[in-house]
Protein backbone atom coordinates (compact mmCIF):
# COMPACT_ATOMS: atom_id res chain seq x y z
CA UNK A 1 0.00 0.00 0.00
CA UNK A 2 2.75 2.49 0.31
CA UNK A 3 4.71 2.08 -3.21
CA UNK A 4 4.92 4.47 -5.58
CA UNK A 5 2.52 3.85 -8.68
CA UNK A 6 1.33 6.58 -11.09
CA UNK A 7 -2.15 8.06 -10.56
CA UNK A 8 -5.08 5.84 -10.63
CA UNK A 9 -6.19 2.74 -11.74
CA UNK A 10 -5.67 1.30 -15.86
CA UNK A 11 -7.97 2.80 -18.26
CA UNK A 12 -10.94 0.57 -18.01
CA UNK A 13 -11.50 1.57 -14.94
CA UNK A 14 -11.24 5.10 -15.62
CA UNK A 15 -13.52 4.70 -18.49
CA UNK A 16 -15.93 2.79 -16.54
CA UNK A 17 -15.89 4.76 -13.84
CA UNK A 18 -17.02 7.82 -15.80
CA UNK A 19 -19.63 6.31 -17.08
CA UNK A 20 -21.30 5.22 -14.02
CA UNK A 21 -20.38 7.85 -10.96
CA UNK A 22 -23.15 10.37 -12.57
CA UNK A 23 -25.58 7.01 -12.16
CA UNK A 24 -24.63 6.21 -8.89
CA UNK A 25 -25.11 9.95 -7.77
CA UNK A 26 -28.56 10.23 -9.43
CA UNK A 27 -29.70 6.66 -7.76
CA UNK A 28 -28.93 8.36 -4.83
CA UNK A 29 -31.01 10.55 -4.58
CA UNK A 30 -33.93 9.31 -6.25
CA UNK A 31 -33.68 6.75 -2.98
CA UNK A 32 -33.84 9.71 -0.48
CA UNK A 33 -36.14 11.42 -1.93
CA UNK A 34 -38.83 8.92 -2.24
CA UNK A 35 -37.75 8.13 1.49
CA UNK A 36 -41.73 8.34 2.38
CA UNK A 37 -43.13 6.17 -0.14
CA UNK A 38 -40.70 3.16 -1.43
CA UNK A 39 -38.11 1.61 0.94
CA UNK A 40 -34.99 3.77 1.44
CA UNK A 41 -35.05 6.62 3.67
CA UNK A 42 -32.56 9.62 4.58
CA UNK A 43 -29.32 6.83 6.10
CA UNK A 44 -29.25 4.88 2.63
CA UNK A 45 -29.56 7.68 0.19
CA UNK A 46 -27.13 9.69 2.33
CA UNK A 47 -24.11 6.30 2.39
CA UNK A 48 -24.95 5.83 -1.94
CA UNK A 49 -24.17 9.19 -1.94
CA UNK A 50 -20.97 9.42 -0.06
CA UNK A 51 -19.88 5.81 -2.17
CA UNK A 52 -20.15 7.76 -5.54
CA UNK A 53 -17.60 10.27 -4.34
CA UNK A 54 -15.10 7.44 -3.03
CA UNK A 55 -15.80 5.75 -6.43
CA UNK A 56 -14.63 8.80 -7.76
CA UNK A 57 -11.43 8.78 -5.51
CA UNK A 58 -10.56 4.85 -6.01
CA UNK A 59 -10.63 5.07 -9.71
CA UNK A 60 -9.09 8.73 -9.98
CA UNK A 61 -6.26 9.33 -7.35
CA UNK A 62 -6.96 11.85 -4.68
CA UNK A 63 -6.30 15.17 -6.35
CA UNK A 64 -9.22 14.91 -8.98
CA UNK A 65 -11.25 13.75 -6.39
CA UNK A 66 -10.42 16.52 -3.39
CA UNK A 67 -10.61 19.02 -6.58
CA UNK A 68 -14.52 18.00 -7.00
CA UNK A 69 -15.10 18.29 -3.18
CA UNK A 70 -12.36 20.13 -1.19
CA UNK A 71 -11.94 19.45 2.55
CA UNK A 72 -13.05 22.89 3.73
CA UNK A 73 -16.36 22.05 1.80
CA UNK A 74 -16.84 18.88 3.22
CA UNK A 75 -17.01 19.76 6.79
CA UNK A 76 -18.91 23.30 5.91
CA UNK A 77 -21.63 20.92 4.85
CA UNK A 78 -21.52 18.94 7.34
CA UNK A 79 -21.94 20.91 10.34
CA UNK A 80 -24.40 22.69 8.63
CA UNK A 81 -26.55 20.24 7.81
CA UNK A 82 -26.28 18.84 11.56
CA UNK A 83 -27.50 22.32 13.18
CA UNK A 84 -30.35 22.32 9.99
CA UNK A 85 -31.39 18.90 11.67
CA UNK A 86 -31.29 20.40 15.40
CA UNK A 87 -33.28 23.69 13.78
CA UNK A 88 -36.06 21.64 12.40
CA UNK A 89 -36.68 19.93 15.55
CA UNK A 90 -36.95 23.53 17.39
CA UNK A 91 -39.30 24.51 15.18
CA UNK A 92 -41.80 22.27 16.37
CA UNK A 93 -42.20 24.52 19.82
CA UNK A 94 -43.83 27.06 17.67
CA UNK A 95 -46.86 25.11 17.83
CA UNK A 96 -46.57 22.35 20.15
CA UNK A 97 -43.53 20.63 21.53
CA UNK A 98 -40.22 19.23 20.65
CA UNK A 99 -40.44 17.88 16.98
CA UNK A 100 -44.23 18.29 16.08
CA UNK A 101 -44.98 17.15 13.05
CA UNK A 102 -46.18 20.87 11.80
CA UNK A 103 -46.72 21.21 8.14
CA UNK A 104 -49.39 19.64 5.93
CA UNK A 105 -50.14 16.19 5.44
CA UNK A 106 -50.95 15.86 2.14
CA UNK A 107 -52.31 13.08 0.35
CA UNK A 108 -50.67 9.77 0.00
CA UNK A 109 -48.83 8.54 -2.66
CA UNK A 110 -47.72 11.87 -3.08
CA UNK A 111 -44.17 13.20 -3.29
CA UNK A 112 -45.14 16.20 -1.06
CA UNK A 113 -46.66 14.68 1.60
CA UNK A 114 -45.51 13.33 5.26
CA UNK A 115 -45.33 16.99 6.85
CA UNK A 116 -41.14 17.08 8.28
CA UNK A 117 -40.37 14.22 6.79
CA UNK A 118 -38.70 14.55 3.34
CA UNK A 119 -36.91 17.41 4.65
CA UNK A 120 -35.48 15.93 7.71
CA UNK A 121 -34.25 13.33 4.95
CA UNK A 122 -32.66 15.46 2.87
CA UNK A 123 -30.63 16.59 5.89
CA UNK A 124 -30.06 13.53 7.27
CA UNK A 125 -28.36 12.27 4.04
CA UNK A 126 -26.44 15.42 3.50
CA UNK A 127 -25.07 14.90 6.97
CA UNK A 128 -23.67 11.40 6.56
CA UNK A 129 -22.97 11.72 3.29
CA UNK A 130 -19.97 13.97 3.63
CA UNK A 131 -19.20 12.53 7.19
CA UNK A 132 -18.61 9.01 5.41
CA UNK A 133 -16.55 10.77 2.74
CA UNK A 134 -14.59 12.83 5.90
CA UNK A 135 -14.00 9.59 6.99
CA UNK A 136 -12.79 7.79 4.37
CA UNK A 137 -10.49 10.89 2.58
CA UNK A 138 -9.10 10.96 6.23
CA UNK A 139 -8.10 7.08 6.40
CA UNK A 140 -6.75 7.11 2.72
CA UNK A 141 -4.58 9.92 3.32
CA UNK A 142 -2.36 8.81 6.06
CA UNK A 143 0.76 7.37 4.77
CA UNK A 144 0.86 4.11 6.45
CA UNK A 145 4.32 2.71 7.16
CA UNK A 146 5.82 2.30 10.88
CA UNK A 147 8.29 4.46 12.02
CA UNK A 148 11.50 3.43 14.21
CA UNK A 149 10.84 3.64 17.82
CA UNK A 150 12.74 6.94 18.99
CA UNK A 151 13.61 8.12 22.34
CA UNK A 152 12.04 11.06 23.22
CA UNK A 153 13.58 13.97 24.52
CA UNK B 1 -38.78 -21.47 5.61
CA UNK B 2 -35.91 -23.96 4.81
CA UNK B 3 -34.25 -21.03 3.09
CA UNK B 4 -34.04 -19.28 6.21
CA UNK B 5 -32.23 -22.21 7.57
CA UNK B 6 -29.76 -22.90 4.40
CA UNK B 7 -28.59 -19.18 4.50
CA UNK B 8 -28.13 -18.88 8.26
CA UNK B 9 -25.93 -22.05 8.15
CA UNK B 10 -24.09 -20.87 4.91
CA UNK B 11 -23.74 -17.66 7.37
CA UNK B 12 -22.02 -19.41 10.04
CA UNK B 13 -19.50 -21.27 7.56
CA UNK B 14 -18.34 -18.10 6.09
CA UNK B 15 -17.89 -16.89 9.55
CA UNK B 16 -15.85 -20.00 10.13
CA UNK B 17 -14.04 -19.56 7.39
CA UNK B 18 -13.17 -15.87 8.17
CA UNK B 19 -11.97 -16.55 11.65
CA UNK B 20 -9.66 -19.60 11.42
CA UNK B 21 -7.87 -18.56 7.19
CA UNK B 22 -4.39 -17.03 7.72
CA UNK B 23 -4.37 -14.82 4.90
CA UNK B 24 -6.14 -11.43 6.11
CA UNK B 25 -7.21 -10.30 3.16
CA UNK B 26 -9.32 -13.86 2.22
CA UNK B 27 -10.83 -13.55 6.08
CA UNK B 28 -12.05 -9.60 5.07
CA UNK B 29 -13.48 -11.19 1.81
CA UNK B 30 -15.50 -14.07 4.12
CA UNK B 31 -16.71 -11.11 6.19
CA UNK B 32 -18.13 -9.68 3.40
CA UNK B 33 -19.55 -12.68 1.66
CA UNK B 34 -21.70 -13.21 5.45
CA UNK B 35 -22.86 -9.58 5.43
CA UNK B 36 -24.36 -10.07 1.96
CA UNK B 37 -26.26 -13.29 3.24
CA UNK B 38 -27.61 -11.05 6.18
CA UNK B 39 -28.79 -8.54 3.88
CA UNK B 40 -30.78 -11.96 2.07
CA UNK B 41 -31.79 -12.58 5.24
CA UNK B 42 -33.67 -9.34 6.27
CA UNK B 43 -34.92 -9.76 2.88
CA UNK B 44 -36.33 -12.90 3.62
CA UNK B 45 -38.12 -12.19 7.23
CA UNK B 46 -39.94 -8.61 4.97
CA UNK B 47 -37.61 -5.99 5.75
CA UNK B 48 -36.45 -4.23 2.43
CA UNK B 49 -35.51 -0.78 4.33
CA UNK B 50 -33.13 -3.00 6.77
CA UNK B 51 -31.87 -4.91 3.95
CA UNK B 52 -30.65 -1.98 1.66
CA UNK B 53 -29.41 -0.14 4.44
CA UNK B 54 -27.25 -3.40 5.47
CA UNK B 55 -25.89 -3.54 1.74
CA UNK B 56 -24.57 -0.32 1.46
CA UNK B 57 -22.95 0.01 4.98
CA UNK B 58 -21.31 -3.61 4.57
CA UNK B 59 -19.72 -2.19 1.35
CA UNK B 60 -18.26 0.71 2.64
CA UNK B 61 -17.00 -1.21 5.65
CA UNK B 62 -15.36 -3.59 3.62
CA UNK B 63 -13.00 -0.86 2.20
CA UNK B 64 -12.49 0.80 5.13
CA UNK B 65 -11.19 -2.56 6.64
CA UNK B 66 -9.10 -3.54 3.38
CA UNK B 67 -7.39 -0.17 4.21
CA UNK B 68 -5.34 -1.76 7.01
CA UNK B 69 -4.26 -5.32 6.04
CA UNK B 70 -1.36 -6.58 5.64
CA UNK B 71 -0.89 -10.03 4.00
CA UNK B 72 -0.38 -12.41 6.43
CA UNK B 73 -1.29 -13.35 9.70
CA UNK B 74 0.04 -14.19 12.80
CA UNK B 75 0.68 -17.90 14.31
CA UNK B 76 -1.98 -19.06 16.51
CA UNK B 77 0.21 -18.36 20.55
CA UNK B 78 1.73 -21.90 21.53
CA UNK B 79 3.55 -19.96 24.19
CA UNK B 80 2.23 -19.61 27.95
CA UNK B 81 -0.86 -21.46 29.27
CA UNK B 82 -2.79 -21.65 25.63
CA UNK B 83 -3.91 -25.14 26.70
CA UNK B 84 -5.67 -23.64 29.89
CA UNK B 85 -6.99 -20.48 27.74
CA UNK B 86 -8.38 -22.52 25.33
CA UNK B 87 -10.40 -24.72 27.34
CA UNK B 88 -11.30 -22.49 29.40
CA UNK B 89 -12.92 -20.38 26.21
CA UNK B 90 -14.55 -23.61 25.04
CA UNK B 91 -16.01 -24.47 28.54
CA UNK B 92 -17.44 -20.67 28.73
CA UNK B 93 -19.07 -21.09 24.98
CA UNK B 94 -20.68 -24.59 26.12
CA UNK B 95 -21.97 -22.87 29.19
CA UNK B 96 -23.38 -19.81 27.17
CA UNK B 97 -25.12 -22.27 24.81
CA UNK B 98 -26.99 -23.85 27.75
CA UNK B 99 -28.46 -21.43 29.35
CA UNK B 100 -28.99 -19.98 25.82
CA UNK B 101 -30.92 -23.02 24.92
CA UNK B 102 -32.89 -22.95 28.39
CA UNK B 103 -33.74 -18.73 28.23
CA UNK B 104 -34.95 -19.15 25.04
CA UNK B 105 -37.76 -20.86 26.04
CA UNK B 106 -39.45 -17.76 27.26
CA UNK B 107 -39.95 -15.81 24.58
CA UNK B 108 -43.12 -15.93 22.22
CA UNK B 109 -42.53 -18.28 19.35
CA UNK B 110 -40.70 -17.74 16.01
CA UNK B 111 -43.69 -15.83 14.03
CA UNK B 112 -45.94 -14.96 16.36
CA UNK B 113 -45.22 -11.69 18.01
CA UNK B 114 -46.74 -9.58 20.59
CA UNK B 115 -47.06 -5.98 19.32
CA UNK B 116 -48.47 -4.26 22.13
CA UNK B 117 -46.93 -0.65 21.11
CA UNK B 118 -46.48 -1.62 17.55
CA UNK B 119 -49.95 -2.20 16.78
CA UNK B 120 -50.62 1.52 17.35
CA UNK B 121 -48.25 2.84 15.00
CA UNK B 122 -49.67 0.24 12.42
CA UNK B 123 -53.17 1.05 12.59
CA UNK B 124 -52.81 5.01 12.83
CA UNK B 125 -49.63 5.14 11.04
CA UNK B 126 -50.92 6.11 7.61
CA UNK B 127 -53.73 8.87 9.23
CA UNK B 128 -51.78 10.61 11.93
CA UNK B 129 -48.65 11.36 9.37
CA UNK B 130 -49.05 10.54 6.22
CA UNK B 131 -46.62 8.65 5.16
CA UNK B 132 -46.91 5.56 3.04
CA UNK B 133 -43.88 4.13 4.69
CA UNK B 134 -44.23 3.16 8.04
CA UNK B 135 -40.90 2.30 9.41
CA UNK B 136 -39.59 6.09 8.19
CA UNK B 137 -42.69 7.44 9.72
CA UNK B 138 -41.59 5.70 12.98
CA UNK B 139 -37.79 6.78 12.51
CA UNK B 140 -38.69 10.44 11.74
CA UNK B 141 -41.76 11.12 13.67
CA UNK B 142 -42.50 8.89 16.37
CA UNK B 143 -39.43 7.95 17.81
CA UNK B 144 -37.58 10.97 16.31
CA UNK B 145 -35.39 11.66 19.04
CA UNK B 146 -33.32 8.62 18.76
CA UNK B 147 -32.27 9.95 15.36
CA UNK B 148 -31.11 12.68 16.58
CA UNK B 149 -29.13 10.71 18.80
CA UNK B 150 -27.71 8.52 16.14
CA UNK B 151 -26.55 11.70 14.04
CA UNK B 152 -25.08 13.17 17.04
CA UNK B 153 -22.89 9.26 17.31
CA UNK B 154 -21.95 9.93 14.12
CA UNK B 155 -20.24 13.39 14.59
CA UNK B 156 -18.53 12.21 17.17
CA UNK B 157 -17.36 9.41 15.11
CA UNK B 158 -15.95 11.78 12.43
CA UNK B 159 -14.38 13.87 14.72
CA UNK B 160 -12.98 11.16 16.47
CA UNK B 161 -11.08 9.55 13.41
CA UNK B 162 -9.94 12.63 12.36
CA UNK B 163 -8.48 13.08 15.58
CA UNK B 164 -6.84 10.03 15.77
CA UNK B 165 -5.33 10.24 11.94
CA UNK B 166 -3.99 14.21 11.87
CA UNK B 167 -0.26 14.43 12.29
CA UNK B 168 -0.32 18.66 13.71
CA UNK B 169 1.06 17.81 16.76
CA UNK B 170 3.16 15.45 16.27
CA UNK B 171 6.18 16.99 14.31
CA UNK B 172 9.63 17.28 15.74
CA UNK B 173 11.50 19.99 15.85
CA UNK B 174 12.53 20.85 12.80
CA UNK B 175 10.39 19.42 10.65
CA UNK B 176 7.74 21.49 8.39
CA UNK B 177 4.32 19.77 7.85
CA UNK B 178 2.78 19.54 4.85
CA UNK B 179 -0.29 21.01 4.00
CA UNK B 180 -1.73 17.22 2.64
CA UNK B 181 -0.98 15.54 5.96
CA UNK B 182 -3.38 17.26 8.49
CA UNK C 1 -36.02 -22.19 18.61
CA UNK C 2 -33.94 -23.36 16.52
CA UNK C 3 -33.44 -20.09 14.53
CA UNK C 4 -32.83 -17.96 17.70
CA UNK C 5 -29.93 -20.75 18.75
CA UNK C 6 -27.88 -20.72 15.04
CA UNK C 7 -28.38 -16.75 15.37
CA UNK C 8 -26.26 -17.06 18.61
CA UNK C 9 -24.11 -19.62 17.65
CA UNK C 10 -22.89 -16.67 15.42
CA UNK C 11 -22.50 -14.40 18.01
CA UNK C 12 -20.39 -16.26 20.10
CA UNK C 13 -18.10 -17.49 17.35
CA UNK C 14 -17.89 -14.05 17.23
CA UNK C 15 -17.06 -13.68 20.80
CA UNK C 16 -14.28 -16.52 20.44
CA UNK C 17 -13.16 -14.40 17.79
CA UNK C 18 -12.29 -11.39 19.90
CA UNK C 19 -11.17 -13.44 23.17
CA UNK C 20 -7.98 -16.40 21.29
CA UNK C 21 -7.03 -13.92 18.29
CA UNK C 22 -3.26 -11.90 18.63
CA UNK C 23 -4.07 -10.06 15.09
CA UNK C 24 -5.93 -6.51 15.84
CA UNK C 25 -7.42 -7.32 12.65
CA UNK C 26 -8.92 -10.67 13.47
CA UNK C 27 -10.20 -8.65 16.88
CA UNK C 28 -12.14 -6.20 14.84
CA UNK C 29 -13.28 -8.94 12.47
CA UNK C 30 -14.55 -10.27 15.40
CA UNK C 31 -16.78 -7.31 16.41
CA UNK C 32 -18.11 -7.04 13.27
CA UNK C 33 -19.41 -10.71 12.96
CA UNK C 34 -21.05 -9.95 16.61
CA UNK C 35 -22.67 -6.91 15.32
CA UNK C 36 -24.41 -8.71 12.66
CA UNK C 37 -25.53 -11.39 15.26
CA UNK C 38 -26.92 -8.84 16.86
CA UNK C 39 -28.89 -7.62 14.50
CA UNK C 40 -30.15 -10.33 12.93
CA UNK C 41 -31.58 -11.09 16.40
CA UNK C 42 -33.77 -8.21 16.75
CA UNK C 43 -35.38 -8.61 13.32
CA UNK C 44 -36.27 -12.49 13.61
CA UNK C 45 -38.13 -11.44 16.72
CA UNK C 46 -40.30 -8.78 14.64
CA UNK C 47 -41.14 -11.76 11.90
CA UNK C 48 -44.89 -12.42 11.90
CA UNK C 49 -45.74 -15.82 9.85
CA UNK C 50 -47.62 -14.87 6.66
CA UNK C 51 -46.59 -11.48 7.13
CA UNK C 52 -46.07 -8.47 4.41
CA UNK C 53 -43.39 -5.52 4.62
CA UNK C 54 -44.87 -2.69 6.54
CA UNK C 55 -45.29 -0.46 3.09
CA UNK C 56 -48.79 0.19 1.88
CA UNK C 57 -49.34 -0.05 -1.77
CA UNK C 58 -52.19 1.25 -4.23
CA UNK C 59 -53.29 -2.07 -6.00
CA UNK C 60 -53.61 -3.97 -2.70
CA UNK C 61 -55.11 -3.76 0.79
CA UNK C 62 -52.73 -5.37 3.27
CA UNK C 63 -54.00 -6.69 6.71
CA UNK C 64 -50.89 -8.51 8.37
CA UNK C 65 -47.79 -6.61 7.87
CA UNK C 66 -44.69 -7.23 10.23
CA UNK C 67 -43.64 -5.66 13.00
CA UNK C 68 -42.64 -2.45 12.37
CA UNK C 69 -40.60 -1.22 15.70
CA UNK C 70 -37.29 -3.14 15.78
CA UNK C 71 -36.81 -2.41 12.03
CA UNK C 72 -36.54 1.05 13.23
CA UNK C 73 -34.52 0.35 16.08
CA UNK C 74 -31.96 -1.87 14.02
CA UNK C 75 -31.39 0.82 10.99
CA UNK C 76 -29.96 3.62 13.75
CA UNK C 77 -28.06 0.38 14.91
CA UNK C 78 -26.01 -0.35 11.71
CA UNK C 79 -24.98 2.74 11.08
CA UNK C 80 -23.89 2.71 14.72
CA UNK C 81 -21.67 0.09 13.88
CA UNK C 82 -20.20 1.68 10.53
CA UNK C 83 -18.83 4.27 12.83
CA UNK C 84 -17.72 1.81 15.28
CA UNK C 85 -15.40 0.14 12.51
CA UNK C 86 -14.03 3.14 11.19
CA UNK C 87 -12.91 4.06 14.77
CA UNK C 88 -11.38 1.05 15.32
CA UNK C 89 -9.57 0.69 12.00
CA UNK C 90 -7.99 4.27 12.82
CA UNK C 91 -6.84 3.30 16.34
CA UNK C 92 -5.19 0.00 14.22
CA UNK C 93 -3.57 2.01 11.84
CA UNK C 94 -2.11 4.49 14.13
CA UNK C 95 -0.79 1.48 16.43
CA UNK C 96 0.78 0.10 13.50
CA UNK C 97 2.68 3.40 12.60
CA UNK C 98 4.23 3.95 16.30
CA UNK C 99 4.68 -0.09 16.83
CA UNK C 100 5.69 -1.53 13.16
CA UNK C 101 3.44 -4.72 14.36
CA UNK C 102 -0.17 -5.95 14.65
CA UNK C 103 0.77 -8.26 17.45
CA UNK C 104 -1.43 -7.61 20.65
CA UNK C 105 1.26 -9.41 22.79
CA UNK C 106 4.19 -6.80 21.77
CA UNK C 107 2.25 -3.88 22.69
CA UNK C 108 3.28 -3.11 25.99
CA UNK C 109 4.53 0.27 26.48
CA UNK C 110 2.43 2.15 28.75
CA UNK C 111 4.89 5.14 28.36
CA UNK C 112 4.72 6.74 25.35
Amino acid sequence: MSREREKGMSIIVKTITRLTVGLILLYGIYILSHGHVTPGGGFAGGIIIALSFVHLMLAYGKDVALAKLPKGVTSFLEGTAAIAFLSIALLGFMTGYFFLNFLSKGEEFRLFSAGIIPLCNIVISIKVGAGLFAIFAALVLLKFEPEKKEKRK
Amino acid sequence: MLELYILLVFMIIGAIIAIEVNDLLSSVVAVGAVGLGLSIVFLILKAPDVAITQLVVEILALIILIRATLRKDLPFSTSGRWLLNTLITICFIAVALLVAGKCFNDLPEFGYPIMRVASTYLKEGLAKTGATNLVAAVILDYRAFDTLGEATVLFTAVIGVLAVVRKVGRKKIGEKVREEDE
Amino acid sequence: MAVYLLCFTLFLLGIYCILRKRNIIKIIIGVIISEYAVNLFFILTAYRAEGRAPIYSKSAIIENMVDALPQAVVLTSIVIGLATTALLVGIAMRIYEKYGTFDITKIRDLRG
